[in-house]
């Protein structure tokens, strides 16, 4: 997971952004042994840096000799607590809205931006916003702007993956209207995304035909966690020997339940599966909304 | 390296809550599909913890079994793999039911 890659912490583009976790001084760890990659320290150090012995700096403000402390706290607490509240909080406030989230995911280069793109266009006066995620750059919401659809680009930086709390300000610069849509375009990254969740309704998996049958079976947790697979860039299909039912065949057996739609953004193809599946879902969670 | 930073922010907020002075073992449970490269995690806590209540602070994790439906004979089992086939039936189509759990049990501290 994303122990591995050094997730940072993102930043909403054009915002200068306080946190409310604090970022200490700058710390070079200079390490004698040699290694093959750069570690990047940003983690918050806030001790004071006195080398003086005191013994009065326990929480009690007393040290005690000869007794012990140790103990045992039970937790039980689940490591992405922290994002787990986030995310809630942005399912709250978009049950309040009446609007379905969806988030992207998928490996780079698999046709996300372009799909959207041509989503957006065929939904025509629905209302919608979008939310891009990518290490680096504007490139994409410019490009979702140029549709005339309201986007905010969050850049994670090092992070390789969107969290609740980047959606949860992402959202606040939106001005989500009453019975929207919201397309979270994640970072393209089959791996981390898959556990954080940004309190969407579904994630939906997009797969194009040039990635490999077995892309499923090599990044299975993506698709178990996914609700529907768009099989993109059919049109494409017969130009490079692959085998669509293998794809199918494969999604389902890492996700039974899966729903999979054949598409094409470019030629149109199966777009009308798409769009009247996103317009079944708005209509469905408006309707048990409304039921409650 | 967001899951250490996950972990160092339970710990710090229990830190204050219990007047924890330092964290000597923290105990986790991962389990078999939750994506956790363990050697990794290893690494990135040593890494994540310093400065922190938790700065040397031995690191175990618990592994905690895969369990999945089958959608052949439905029977629920336990796999090791994620794209191992049924024990009972063979069949190959099965949903991971538990196994993702990625949890704080519990600390030692002083």
């Amino acid at each position: 997971m994303c122990t591995v890659c050094g997730c940072g912490t993102g930043k909403v583009e054009g915002q200068s952004h306080s946190h409310d976790h604090s970022h200490g001084h700058g710390h070079d760890h200079s390490h004698d042994h040699s290694h093959g990659h750069h570690h990047h320290h940003d983690h918050s150090h806030d001790h004071g840096h006195s080398h003086d012995i005191h013994f009065g700096n326990g929480p009690a403000g007393v040290e005690v000799p000869g007794m012990t402390q140790e103990r045992l706290i039970e937790i039980e607490t689940d490591i992405l607590a922290k994002n787990d509240r986030y995310a809630d909080a942005n399912r709250a406030t978009l049950r309040g809205l009446n609007t379905f989230a969806i988030n992207l995911v998928s490996s780079p280069g698999s046709g996300k931006t372009t799909l959207l793109c041509k989503t957006i266009e065929m939904l025509g006066d629905q209302p919608l916003a979008v939310i891009e995620g990518d290490q680096q750059t504007a490139n994409d919401a410019e490009r979702i702007r140029a549709t005339g659809a309201p986007a905010v680009q969050v850049n994670t930086g090092k992070g390789c993956h969107l969290d609740g709390h980047m959606v949860g300000h992402a959202m606040e610069h939106l001005n989500l209207v009453e019975g929207s849509m919201l397309f979270i375009e994640n970072v393209g990254n089959l791996v981390c995304p898959a556990g954080f969740d940004l309190g969407e309704d579904c994630k939906v998996a997009i797969l194009s035909v040039t990635e490999g049958e077995d892309k499923p079976l090599k990044y299975p947790d993506m698709f178990t966690a996914s609700r529907i697979a768009l099989l993109n860039k059919v049109d494409l299909a017969p130009h490079c020997d692959v085998d669509l039912d293998l794809y199918e065949k494969n999604l389902r057996r890492v996700n039974p339940g899966i729903e999979i739609i054949r598409v094409s953004a470019r030629t149109g193809e199966g777009m009308d599966n798409w769009l009247n599946w996103l317009k079944g879902s708005l209509e469905r969670k408006r309707g048990a909304l409304a039921a409650e | 390296m967001s899951l250490c930073e996950g972990i160092r922010q339970v710990i710090e907020a229990q830190a204050d809550q219990h007047a924890i002075q330092a964290v000597k073992r923290v105990r986790l449970e991962i389990g078999k599909f939750s994506g956790v490269e363990k050697p990794a995690l290893e690494f990135a806590f040593e890494v994540v913890m310093r400065g922190s209540v938790a700065e040397g602070a031995v690191l175990e994790m618990i592994d905690l079994p895969g369990k999945a439906m089958c959608y052949d004979c439905m029977h629920e089992v336990e796999i090791d793999n994620r794209l191992d086939p049924c024990p009972d039936c063979g069949g190959g189509k099965l949903m991971p039911v538990s196994g993702d759990e990625m949890k704080i049990k519990y600390l030692e501290v002083v």
